[in-house]
């Protein structure tokens, strides 16, 4: 890949400075990606510690065999909410915040394409989070079916707040797509000039593919609620083999969406680690075009493959078979990923900073995850493996030491980049390693209670699951409060405190937006700079 | 709610406590021996390929992972800065780049054959040599022998005090139900999966058996037994508050076993038919019926209504006090009997006697401060169901 | 690319319409959600207060949002970078209410090529009709339900014959306009989007009409079974749909009238023809699939 380089630099911009809006309506009426940006990742940051503490609350509930703590239906709201708030609200926001701090620097715009509308698409979250929360506290509580709210669980079982559950995610959605459209737009029309398809930094590729996956299935999970409410509460019957429908039919129409929705979750963190590997290794990226195949075959194999979900359903053995193979042909691609990143370190000159510390971990854990998946995928095995705490080992390691490992990575790599000062390393580097010893304790026992066959979603379990299980929940709390440590480092870095660092932060570090000053001036780019 | 979050909070601290006390406790979970690692070989032909094959796969991705984590370890140790590393410049290489494409899809390969073979096995429930319907319902199995006409239903026997911590628990904690499902061996017995009300699913680890039980749909699913023996499952797919409160048990008996226990079971249905006409002329005293019914009560009903009858608001409404159970008697009893449809309120009229249900609808309205002083008889429930 | 095609980028300033946007939204979601609970649990509450509250405050945002949109763009603020970035956030839009519908037709195919069949025994459900639904014969349309809920089928002759030729007549008309407005041509504009908008509202009233029908006379309610759920939801969604667009028709008609939009700079203009012709393509696929097939 050839390393863009801008031209001229901008030593024009600090008269700029004058224009920050002071006080709350800065943060409410901000047009700026980079306050946006901003905005989004502390919103996902504190979803993160209240879908963690809800997550907490599980594991303390299976602290012990027994019921303890709460009651089996609070229990499965907590499980419920955790899982949506953690992908709805922790992992998708951050991504998002990434992506409006950075794309506009990296491809050297001066802002998102449309700037209104990105602000509008950050309020609404906050909307919809406190409508999904607040239904914990309404009579019969929040939703008790799972993430997945499978019918008729979710439609004639449930209670009626279920038509608060629907509308928000209704919003939650228009929120993603209107991202998405931004990031899609920007990314087509503001490139400075130079800045050719196959030169733009692999994050913002990355984010491409993921954009355009948000607006094909975010309106398909828009449709699926939206049958769940009718069925609900105007006598539909999608879902109800009595009138002709079939609770299977929901299956297939979220899952449409729910897979792809894993890669959303993760196509952005493969960008993130191609940004930081060859930083720290001093080496350009290997295989630059390939990743780009790559992430582009990953995402079309990510819309054939969602019946894997759902093989225990009874489908057909010629659609198991097919939906086994082509979930399979998944690992090809996200295997050259995991090839080019140790190539790029091969023969490199490494060397351990925080961003990379998690950027390995990241490597190992995330292929531990998904050589899992890759077991769940043979379909005869899964008949085994499903529902079980196999699964829930699976998509921890993909998602809390894939996903959330690649944004905690993200945050400290950039860090110093918005606020100008190096962040506390002591204290980051107690982060990562406590985070990552207990997230191992948490997440990697779950692999043998799973195939010992403790099925998920139970507030108690039989005897043998005991010792394996008191471990998971100390390893839970330790990372609990490991993240409590991120929290600390991340109030003292907004106060300004630290170092002042120069406009390259990190030695080997390459990119449009590693030109521009630290911290990054409010205004960016108002002339595009000329990419070489 | 706030007062359940400060309760929880609360709690949560004495779980913290334990955590502290963690030497102390590591003792008591000891004696459960028998806890396990890997999947279970299971005891039929079947699961004991699915085991093979989980362990094919599983070794393959060790060695895979094994590999890719050696580079990468190689590289972080030789290859770093404070070594003195100068770093190469490469970055491309169609070889290689060809290389590690082609060579996962060969492994794949090798891994999709057998999968396959064995995929297209156990989706072959053709020619059984009996037939059995599974049908999950919120929270308990329901058995019918297609060709023997005994039919059942089977649900958790944990005593709640088990559950709540103020019994010591048993070996087979939350894993024992009522009447288990029996089978003989070395027959080929198919399964009928279904549901009445939301997606179950029956898993038996032992016959690698898992299919969902889909209100409205039958998938089946077989198992040719190799070993007498009982065997535990659970339901695995979240079906509501109790679905941790699912469980199965199969005990597998050989021929003749089976078909005595077979014999019995039609028996004692002829008899409890018997039973239940001569019940039909008696009638209860109060004291009776509130006994019978509180333990009908306990069993069937105070999974939702709760055992104190106040339900749970917005969910399950609550008993005590509701104007059913205070004031209209025939619609107490429809409900009981008839269920409601739509909702979790299922017809009780196949799950027990008359007796019971003219039982547990006595106690309903007279428990828990629902004084009226009605007392139903089974005659009553008999004329609801048959019109008299 | 060469240099000079880089004008300088607006930016806006701070705005608040798009926070009034996200309050818009919060209130038509919590109002809808409990709209939906009052009137099919017969509660009282407060929620169409709260919907027409978030209706109006949604309104009022888009009218202070445009406003602002069509002054900067009077005022020669805008770049054609700019103009590129809003068609394309356009086309992206329709493109996102494409799957939604896909969802719909989904659910539709899905019913009728595999939930209907498989309950009348097909593919690995013998025993699902033998044992559960033995009196059920699979068919399509479905107007016996499984439940035994009877119905009848919607003929696709008569009405939605009609209203697919004035669909259709109404993406020629606004074409038409586009084309005039291509050449400046203000009063051919005026003349062929008022009769794009006058189909419109008769493309719904037709609608309207049929669904009388439906629910008087021939017992197709939104409760008779999945084939009445997929027709009303995929017909109701895409009459909803048609209103709309016959709203923005309407507004871009007063634009012009004011003297609005020249021949470069149209770009509200051009998403609005596009959102009819999605509309449009949407029906074409409906009347084949929903009332032919
Ligand atoms: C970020 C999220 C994420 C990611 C990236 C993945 C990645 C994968 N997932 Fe996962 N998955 C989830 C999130 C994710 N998953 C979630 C949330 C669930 C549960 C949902 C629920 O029910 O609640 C789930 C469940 C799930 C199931 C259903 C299990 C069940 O319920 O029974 C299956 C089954 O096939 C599966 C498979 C896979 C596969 C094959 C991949 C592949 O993409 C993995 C590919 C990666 C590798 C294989 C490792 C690296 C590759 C190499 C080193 C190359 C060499 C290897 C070979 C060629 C063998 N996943
Ligand atoms: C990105 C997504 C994501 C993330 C980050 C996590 C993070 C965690 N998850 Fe989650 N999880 C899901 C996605 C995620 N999960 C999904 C989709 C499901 C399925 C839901 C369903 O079945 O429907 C699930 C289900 C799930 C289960 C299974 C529940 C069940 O089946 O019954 C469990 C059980 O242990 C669990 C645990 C945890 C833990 C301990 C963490 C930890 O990593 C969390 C750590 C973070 C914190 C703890 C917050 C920070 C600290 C504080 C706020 C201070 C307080 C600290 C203490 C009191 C110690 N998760
Ligand atoms: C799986 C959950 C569940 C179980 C078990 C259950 N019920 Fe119910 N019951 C409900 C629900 C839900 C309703 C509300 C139905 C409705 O919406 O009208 C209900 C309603 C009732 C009503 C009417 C109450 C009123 O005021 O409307 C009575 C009486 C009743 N149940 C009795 C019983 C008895 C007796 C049993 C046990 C033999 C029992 N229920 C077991 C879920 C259950
Ligand atoms: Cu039944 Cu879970
Ligand atoms: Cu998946």
């Amino acid at each position: 890949m050839n390393t863009p380089t801008s031209e001229h630099h901008h030593e024009s911009h600090d008269h700029h400075e004058h224009h920050i809006p002071k006080g709350i309506k800065r943060w409410l009426y901000t047009t700026n990606h980079k306050d946006i940006g901003t905005l989004y990742l502390w919103f996902a940051f504190i979803m993160f510690l209240t879908g963690g503490a809800m997550a907490m609350v599980i594991r303390a509930e299976l602290f012990q065999p027994g019921l303890q703590i709460v009651e089996p239906n609070f229990f499965n709201q907590m499980t419920t909410v955790h899982g949506l708030i953690m992908v709805f609200g922790a992992v998708m926001p951050a991504f998002t915040g990434l992506a409006n701090w950075l794309i506009p620097m990296m491809i050297g715009a001066p802002d998102m394409a449309l700037p209104r509308m990105n602000n509008w698409s950050f309020w609404i979250l906050p909307f919809a989070f406190i409508i999904l929360l607040s239904s914990l506290f309404m009579e019969g509580g929040g939703p008790a079916f799972g993430w997945t709210f499978y019918a008729p669980l979710s439609t004639t079982y449930s209670n009626d707040t279920t038509a608060l559950f629907v509308f928000s995610v209704h919003i939650m959605g228009a929120s993603s797509i209107m991202g998405a459209i931004n990031v899609i737009v920007t990314i087509f029309n503001m490139r400075a000039p130079g800045m050719t398809w196959m030169k733009m930094p692999l994050f913002v590729w990355t984010w491409l593919i993921t954009a355009f996956l948000l607006i094909a299935v975010m309106p398909v999970l828009a449709g699926a609620v939206t049958m769940v409410l009718t069925d609900k509460f105007f006598g539909t019957s999608f879902f109800d083999a009595a009138g002709g429908g079939d609770p299977v039919m929901f299956q297939h129409i979220f899952w449409f969406f729910g897979h792809p929705e894993v890669y959303i979750m993760i196509l952005p963190a493969f960008g993130i680690i191609s940004q930081i590997v060859p930083t720290f290794s001093r080496k350009p990226l290997f295989g630059y075009a390939s990743m780009v195949y790559a992430t582009t075959s990953i995402a079309l194999l990510s819309f054939i493959v969602w019946a894997h979900h759902m093989f225990t359903t009874g489908m057909p053995v010629f659609a198991e078979m097919f939906f086994m193979l082509a979930t399979m042909l998944i690992s090809v691609p996200t295997g050259v990923k995991v090839f080019n990143w140790v190539a790029t370190m091969w023969r490199g000159s490494l060397s351990f900073e925080v961003p990379m510390l998690f950027a390995l971990a990241f490597i190992v854990l995330f292929t531990i995850g998904g050589l899992s998946g890759l077991m769940l995928a043979i379909t005869p095995v899964d008949f085994q493996y499903h529902d079980t705490y196999f699964v829930v080992a699976h998509f921890h390691y993909v998602l809390v030491t894939g996903a959330i490992f690649s944004i905690m990575a993200a945050v400290y790599y950039w860090l110093p980049k918005w606020t100008g000062k190096m962040f506390d390393i002591t204290l980051a580097k107690w982060h990562f390693w406590c985070s990552l010893v207990s997230v191992n304790v948490l997440f990697f026992p779950m692999h043998f209670v799973g195939l010992a066959g403790m099925p998920r979603r139970i507030p108690d379990y039989a005897l043998q699951f005991a010792d394996f299980n008191k471990w998971i929940s100390i390893g839970g709390f330790a990372f609990g409060l490991s993240q409590l440590i991120f929290l600390a480092l991340l109030i003292k870095a907004c106060r300004k405190k630290g170092e002042p660092v120069s406009a390259q932060v990190w030695e080997g570090a390459e990119g449009l937006e590693w030109e521009i000053p630290s911290p990054a001036p409010y205004h960016t780019f108002e002339t595009p700079p000329v990419v070489k | 709610m706030g007062c359940r979050v400060k309760r929880t909070l609360s709690k949560m601290s004495l779980v913290f406590a334990n955590v502290l006390a963690l030497p102390a406790l590591a003792e008591s979970a000891t004696k459960v021996e028998q806890y396990q690692l890997n999947l279970t070989k299971g005891v039929t032909d079947i699961s004991e390929k699915v085991y093979d094959l989980h362990m094919l796969m599983f070794i393959i991705c060790v060695v895979i992972a094994a590999g890719v984590f050696g580079a990468m370890f190689w590289a972080m140790w030789f290859h770093r800065k404070s070594k003195g590393a100068k770093p190469a410049n490469f970055h491309e290489s169609i070889k290689v780049e060809i290389a590690w494409t082609v060579i996962p899809f060969i492994i794949l390969i090798v891994m999709a054959v057998p999968a396959a073979k064995l995929l297209i096995d156990m989706e072959d429930a053709n020619q059984p040599d009996l037939t059995i319907q599974v049908t999950g319902s919120q929270w308990k199995w329901h058995y019918k022998y297609m060709d023997d006409g005994v039919e059942y239903f089977s649900k958790l026997a944990t005593q709640p005090e088990q559950i709540q911590g103020k019994f010591e628990k048993g070996h087979n904690y939350l894993l024992e139900v009522d009447r288990p499902l029996v089978i003989p061996i070395d027959k080929k017995v198919r399964f009928l999966i279904t549901s009445d009300d939301v997606i179950h699913a029956w898993w038996v680890p032992d016959f690698a058996v898992k299919q969902d039980a889909n209100p409205g749909f039958i998938n089946d699913a077989w198992a040719k037994v190799n070993e007498p023996g009982i065997y535990r499952g659970q339901c695995a797919e979240l079906c509501g508050k109790d679905h941790g409160f699912m469980p199965i048990v199969v005990i597998a008996k050989t021929q003749a076993d089976y078909e005595s226990w077979i014999g019995e079971q039609k028996d004692i249905i002829a008899k409890a038919k018997a039973e239940e006409q001569r019940l039909l002329s008696m009638n209860m005293t109060m004291d009776e019926a509130m006994t019978t019914g509180e333990k009908v009560y306990m069993a069937n009903c105070a999974a939702c209504h709760m055992p104190n009858g106040e339900g749970l608001p917005g969910v399950f409404p609550a008993l005590k006090g509701s104007q059913i159970a205070l004031k209209d008697q025939p619609a107490h009893i429809d409900r009981v009997v008839f269920g409601v449809a739509g909702t979790a309120m299922q017809a009780y009229a196949k799950q027990l006697s008359m007796t019971d249900m003219a039982a547990v609808i006595t106690y309903e309205r007279n428990a828990w401060g629902n004084n009226t002083n009605d007392l139903v008889q089974a005659k009553d429930i008999n004329a609801a169901i048959n019109g008299k | 690319m060469s240099e000079k095609e880089y004008e300088k980028y607006y930016v806006p300033a701070q705005s608040p319409w798009p926070f009034m946007g996200a309050c818009a939204l919060f209130l038509l979601a919590v109002g809808a959600g409990n709209v939906v609970i009052e009137t099919t649990r017969g509660k009282e509450g407060f929620g169409s207060y709260i919907l027409i509250a978030g209706f109006a405050t949604l309104v009022f945002m888009l009218f202070g949002w445009f406003r602002n949109q069509i002054h900067e763009s009077m005022s020669g603020l805008y770049s054609e970078q700019l103009g590129r970035s809003y068609r394309q956030g356009m086309a992206w839009f329709i493109f996102s209410e494409v799957m939604f519908f896909a969802a719909f037709f989904g659910a539709l195919f899905y019913a009728r090529a595999i939930a209907v069949p498989w309950l009348g025994g097909a593919s690995n459900n013998q025993m699902t009709n033998e044992v559960l639904w033995p009196s059920f014969q699979a068919m399509w349309p479905l107007v016996e339900t499984p439940g035994g809920i009877t119905t009848e089928a919607m003929p696709w002759t008569g009405l939605p014959l009609y209203n697919t030729i004035i669909l259709l007549a109404s993406s020629v008309t606004c074409h038409m306009a586009h084309v005039a407005l291509e050449k400046g041509k203000r009063q051919q504009i005026l003349g062929w989007l008022g009769l794009t908008v006058l189909l419109g509202c008769l493309f719904v009233f037709m609608q309207v009409e049929e669904y009388i029908h439906a629910y008087t006379e021939m017992g197709l309610t939104l409760q008779s079974g999945v084939y009445g759920n997929t027709f009303f939801m995929l017909t109701g969604f895409h009459g909803f749909h048609v209103t709309v667009g016959t709203l923005i028709l309407l507004i871009l008609w007063l634009r012009v009238a004011k003297g609005h939009f020249t021949k470069e700079n149209h770009f509200a203009f051009q998403a609005g023809s596009w959102y009819w012709h999605f509309v449009d393509v949407v029906w074409v696929m409906l009347f084949f699939f929903v009332y032919i097939l």
